[in-house]
């Protein structure tokens, strides 16, 4: 599907309208699911071919998942780094003081302020970034990656995570977690409404001149009540999985250099284990997912739906498609002798 | 309702300058700082030469030649009058650094001075970010003259008088120098 030799502006840029294409897709399903639920139980009614009425359940189920992710938003970073204990990272050694170097180097890269460094004493080789803004955001590696990785690899690794803070990509998974939790309140209320009788209550009411129309409605928003849970959960992951293809182009971008991610990823491909430290809340912050270990990389077609990360053999084989230079160069880039 | 549609227009396009303008006067003021970046840079590796050559000279009397070719470089460059003077000379110190840590290699008491793997972890990580910073002002200028050049902010630009920035580019000579390869690596602790 990628044309050979694309370049990461092109790819970065194909990322971004697909991600878009995605949230359309999600918010169309939660709109139809809230209205549909809404019509349903009569807050909100058909007259004279106009809708009128209150589409009280989408608000309400809008509201909560806001709350839910304002909470997460605001006390995110600072969660996930002590569920996963991490701690300041400290140029306490010639490893811990590169790695600082190379965050600098990245943030200078991506033109950005340099995020605060953290470390997790796992010795599987993975990084993550979280927080709100880039102002506010964090970059944790684990003692795995700073044993394992040379400088050039590290430079690939941290630019992705660069990148997932410059792209605010905590912020979007984080707006697909409002949609599906949305989702899941709006499907499960449908569930108790109409185990509840729902259905015998709304023929007492007179006030809905639907009639059948009314009824095909009603059947439609079953089906989507039991479907709209896993297709929800499907999108977002489609979302997250986009997130990952782009930072690996804005990881090029910055250190243009395709071989630097190119060689973590397949050194990480080598020696991948579970993460201890991670959980199904936070995998999709790792740069490699973290539940997965290399035997199982998920190469079937319903392993790769449900994950958070594209495989592994997938992204090296875009890294290899990349040219690294725009076609339209008129600046002197770092030469790749640079170490 | 003819006059509400032309105020809608109006208010838009209004909004839509002020938008354009900001968003021109961010990009100018990060080209600039973009291009401070690059003089901070250097002006730390000028700092960081001196103790360099302190540290290693002990090791290293027999390589007088090159360790006084990097020392002149940087005062070159530390005291260059003309923008052109400087770049020539700090390409110089580049290739003079490269020359050095080439010749560190054949002296392995070198690897057992934690101070002097400090310093070649510093030296590493300015000379990366010299050239990230290279990059990241070229990249600022990119953004910059994309937007001076494209429709419709153009018209901003132009009216509000924004010119298009230069792209740093190597001096022509210095093209023909072999290309340095200052592969250092991870440092080499025990």
């Amino acid at each position: 599907m990628t044309p050979r030799h694309a370049d990461f502006r092109e790819l970065e840029r194909r990322n971004r309208h697909q991600t878009v294409a995605l949230v359309i897709a999600f918010l169309v399903l939660f709109c139809a699911l809230g209205f549909g639920l809404d019509f349903v139980i009569g807050a909100v009614r058909l007259r004279d071919g106009h809708l009128v009425g209150f589409p009280i359940l989408t608000i309400i189920a809008l509201i909560v998942g806001s709350v839910q992710s304002l909470i997460s938003y605001y006390g995110g970073a600072a969660l996930v780094l002590a569920s996963a204990h991490a701690r300041r990272l400290a140029p306490d050694s010639p490893k811990h003081q590169m790695v600082l170097d190379v965050v600098q180097e990245m943030a200078l890269a991506s033109r950005m302020q340099a995020p605060r460094a953290y470390i997790i004493d796992d010795p599987a080789p993975n990084a993550f970034a979280t927080g709100r803004d880039p102002q506010h955001s964090v970059i944790c590696v684990t003692q795995g990656l700073v044993e394992e990785m040379d400088r050039e690899e590290l430079q690939g690794v941290l630019g992705h995570e660069m990148a997932h803070i410059r792209d605010y990509d905590i912020r979007t998974m984080m707006m697909i977690a409002v949609l599906v939790g949305g989702v899941a309140m709006l499907a499960d209320f449908f569930m108790r409404w109409s185990f509840y009788g729902g259905f015998g209550a709304r023929n007492e009411r007179d006030n809905n001149d639907s009639g059948e129309a009314g009824l095909i409605i009603a059947i439609a928003v079953f089906v989507l009540a039991i479907l709209a849970p896993l297709f929800s959960q499907l999108i977002a992951m489609a979302v997250s999985r986009q997130r990952e293809y782009l930072a690996d182009a804005s990881s090029v971008e910055f250190t243009r250099n395709p071989r630097a991610l190119l060689r973590a990823l397949e050194h990480i491909a080598r020696t991948e284990s579970p993460l201890a430290s991670a959980s199904r809340g936070t995998a999709h912050l790792f740069i490699v997912n973290p539940l997965e270990s290399a035997g199982d990389g998920g190469e079937g077609f319903l392993d790769n739906l449900l994950s958070t990360h594209p495989p592994l053999s997938r992204r090296i084989q875009r890294l290899h498609e990349l040219r690294a230079e725009p076609p339209e160069s008129a600046m002197s880039g770092p030469g790749s002798g640079k170490p | 309702m003819a006059s509400w549609i032309i105020i809608g227009i109006i208010v838009v396009a209004a909004l839509y300058a002020t938008f354009a303008y900001n968003s021109l006067v961010r990009i100018r003021n990060s080209v600039e700082n973009a291009w401070r970046q690059i003089d901070v840079q250097l002006k730390r590796r000028h700092d960081l030469i001196p103790n360099l050559v302190d540290a290693v000279k002990g090791y290293m009397q027999f390589e007088r030649d090159t360790l006084t070719q990097v020392v002149e470089a940087r005062n070159r460059a530390v005291a260059a009058p003309s923008q052109e003077a400087r770049l020539q000379a700090e390409n110089q110190l580049t290739a003079g650094l490269g020359r050095l840590f080439a010749l560190m290699e054949n002296y392995p008491q070198l690897k057992a001075d934690q101070n002097v793997l400090q310093l070649q972890e510093q030296l590493t990580t300015t000379e990366n970010q010299i050239a990230f910073a290279r990059q990241a002002y070229n990249d600022a200028v990119l953004e910059l003259n994309n937007r001076i050049e494209t429709f419709p902010s153009n018209i901003i630009a132009d009216h509000f008088g924004f010119h298009p920035g230069d792209y740093f580019k190597a001096p022509a000579e210095d093209q023909a120098l072999p290309k340095v390869d200052l592969s250092l690596g991870t440092p080499r602790a025990s």
